[in-house]
């Protein structure tokens, strides 16, 4: 009993490292930034009180290309929902089954996953390279393409943002696959012997037992590469640059105005991206809870 | 018929077991996708080991031929990119910086889940949301608010301007794992512990802790993912040569230079076989970690 009088201390105490971090550096530049973003703000000099113009700029002007963005990186997370996930979720299934060579196989397919997204993206821009790349010859030699080289990167181009989002959509594959492979793992042995004993093939299995049971972790799954492709940035920053239009991104926008010194314009993005990801946080939390 | 039937059930769910056909589709798929991730980094290898003329024309995929004495070294050694000299530095940066980010957040969560699994209270249900909901909050929010404050504080380009930011991100992922493990540990102890007379602090310390040793690497794991690659907020706030991360310095090396693709490739290499070297010492226990966040959490 005389524990819970002096319970509010401690509870102080013990929540306020976190408190301060995520206030400090979470919760305080949300505020913040949405402050800035109603302000014509061209660093170094003074802001100017503008309303929303920064937003009205973000969205219409050509400079600075947000919707575009905004339907890029829709793109990105439709073909990562469409693509990236269902690679991964046969990955998991297969592996999950226990197959020859399954650890050797997880941990190939998870190393892209640790290697720096900088080296990514430096490796794939020699790779797309028309002189020295290997994608160009690879793709002539499977008939795929002609004699005539592929400009993947070529600045502004119309494969610039599908040459970027291959690389984003690859290197991810792993880190899904042993979230899910986690996933096929906790289920029950009991379920699945049950089932096979009512006759049901493997696939059946993997069908209408494991995959129902994994519902936890596909919904981890799909918000993170959701907001994941919202808020991408790294791969495109280092194959289209920041200056892209043809594969801008929200992040190449915001970075692009802060490095010009448009600090409030730059803020306006970090909001849209904000609400992005809440909304499709939300959104995804919504779809899973009425499959329930 | 009963026979039959008890042969279809003995059927086993493991592929190691199915029939043939299927499982030679199944190693061939997974051989394929393999080779899609190894190959990549195959070719980074060798390119750092060959001139322009071999990576353009005379051979494109392979490793050069003539080892150890007619392979090009010296996109290694070359003074003007000054690899390993500087690529080090970058190393040394971002172990200070994650290690330090990870410890803190470590801490800090750690004491967070005490509260949010051990006590009982009103605003706890709040606060744990709360924590949750910062999992999909973007670095992107914070850039220029931080860049501004750290600026007025005159701490830009140091290395504390990039730890707690990144403690900060790794905090939401960090509480969510570190309360799935907490639950784990039995009250009982806690109760156990109260009775022979220990305070709150005393049960965090002598018991909740050395109990969460396993908690230790899957967060670690997750926040490493995190901070590891960070490159928005280090690219703003930071611009001197030896403070920079690996990602940044990389990026600059490579970027700034007029260089031969062979060194572009030693560059990349440089940066990625230490990392490549220790998942392959550790890869179970990695592997193993980052599993047990995916339940627990």
């Amino acid at each position: 009993m005389n524990r819970k009088s002096s319970d509010t201390g401690s509870i102080i105490v013990f929540l306020l490292p976190a408190v301060l971090l995520f206030v400090g550096i979470l919760v305080a530049p949300i505020i913040i930034s949405t402050y800035y973003s109603v302000f014509d703000w061209r660093f170094p000099f003074d802001k100017v009180y503008c309303g929303f113009k920064n937003y009205k700029t973000l969205f219409t002007s050509d400079w600075y290309p947000l919707w575009g963005s905004i339907k890029n990186v829709f793109v990105l997370a439709a073909l990562s929902l469409l693509i990236q996930l269902p690679l991964s979720l046969g990955l998991a299934l297969m592996l999950g089954r226990g197959i020859k060579g399954e650890r050797f196989f997880l941990s190939v397919n998870f190393l892209p996953v640790l290697i720096s997204t900088v080296v990514i993206g430096l490796l794939w821009r020699r790779m797309y390279d028309a002189e020295g790349g290997i994608i160009n010859p690879i793709l002539r030699s499977l008939g795929i393409i002609g004699e005539e080289n592929i400009q993947w990167l070529e600045a502004n181009g119309d494969k610039l943002l599908m040459a970027c989002i291959i690389p984003m959509l690859w290197q991810y594959v792993g880190y899904h696959m042993l979230l899910m492979y986690a996933g096929v793992k906790s289920v029950a042995p009991e379920l699945r012997e049950a089932a096979m004993i009512d006759g049901a093939t493997p696939w059946q299995v993997d069908r209408f037992v494991v995959i129902p049971s994994m519902k936890q972790v596909l919904k981890v799954s799909v918000i993170f590469s959701v907001t994941g492709s919202l808020k991408s940035y790294d791969l495109v920053s280092i194959l289209a640059g920041d200056r892209t239009s043809a594969a801008a991104v929200p992040s190449t926008v915001l970075m692009n105005t802060k490095s010009i010194g448009l600090y409030g314009m730059s803020s306006a993005c970090a909001v849209v991206i904000i609400i992005l990801c809440f909304v499709a946080a939300v959104l995804i939390n919504a779809l899973f809870r009425e499959r329930d | 018929m009963a026979k039959d039937n008890m042969k279809f059930n003995s059927r086993d769910y493991s592929l190691k077991k199915s029939s043939p056909v299927g499982r030679v589709i199944c190693t061939i798929l997974l051989i394929f996708w393999s080779l899609v991730n190894l190959y990549p980094l195959f070719w980074m290898v060798t390119l750092s080991l060959k001139d322009n003329l071999q990576i353009n024309v005379t051979n494109k995929f392979g490793l050069p031929k003539g080892w150890p004495s007619q392979w090009h070294w010296e996109n290694y050694t070359h003074s003007e990119l000054g690899l390993l000299t500087r690529v080090p530095v970058f190393f040394k940066n971002s172990i200070i910086i994650t290690v330090l980010a990870i410890g803190i957040a470590l801490v800090a969560a750690m004491m967070a889940s005490y509260t949010l699994t051990r006590f009982q209270w009103k605003a706890s249900g709040a606060f744990n949301k709360m924590f949750l909901l910062g999992i999909t909050v973007p670095v992107q929010v914070s850039l220029v608010p931080l860049l501004v404050t750290t600026s007025q504080l005159g701490l830009t380009g140091t290395r504390i301007s990039l730890i707690i930011p990144y403690a900060a991100f790794s905090l939401s992922m960090a509480i969510l794992i570190s309360n799935g493990f907490m639950d784990n540990i039995p009250k009982e102890l806690d109760e156990a512990a109260y009775i022979d007379g220990c305070s709150r602090y005393g049960v965090f310390f002598r018991i909740i802790l050395p109990l969460m040793k396993p908690a230790v690497s899957t967060i670690g794991i997750y926040s490493f993912l995190q901070c590891w690659n960070e490159l928005i907020i280090a690219t703003t706030l930071v611009t001197k040569e030896e403070m920079k991360t690996l990602p940044i310095g990389i990026r600059n090396l490579v970027g700034t230079n007029k260089i031969d693709y062979g060194m572009i490739g030693a560059a990349i290499t440089v940066a990625t076989i230490p990392m490549v070297i220790v998942y392959v010492l550790m890869s179970k226990r990695i592997q193993e970690s980052f599993i047990a966040g995916a339940v627990k959490g």
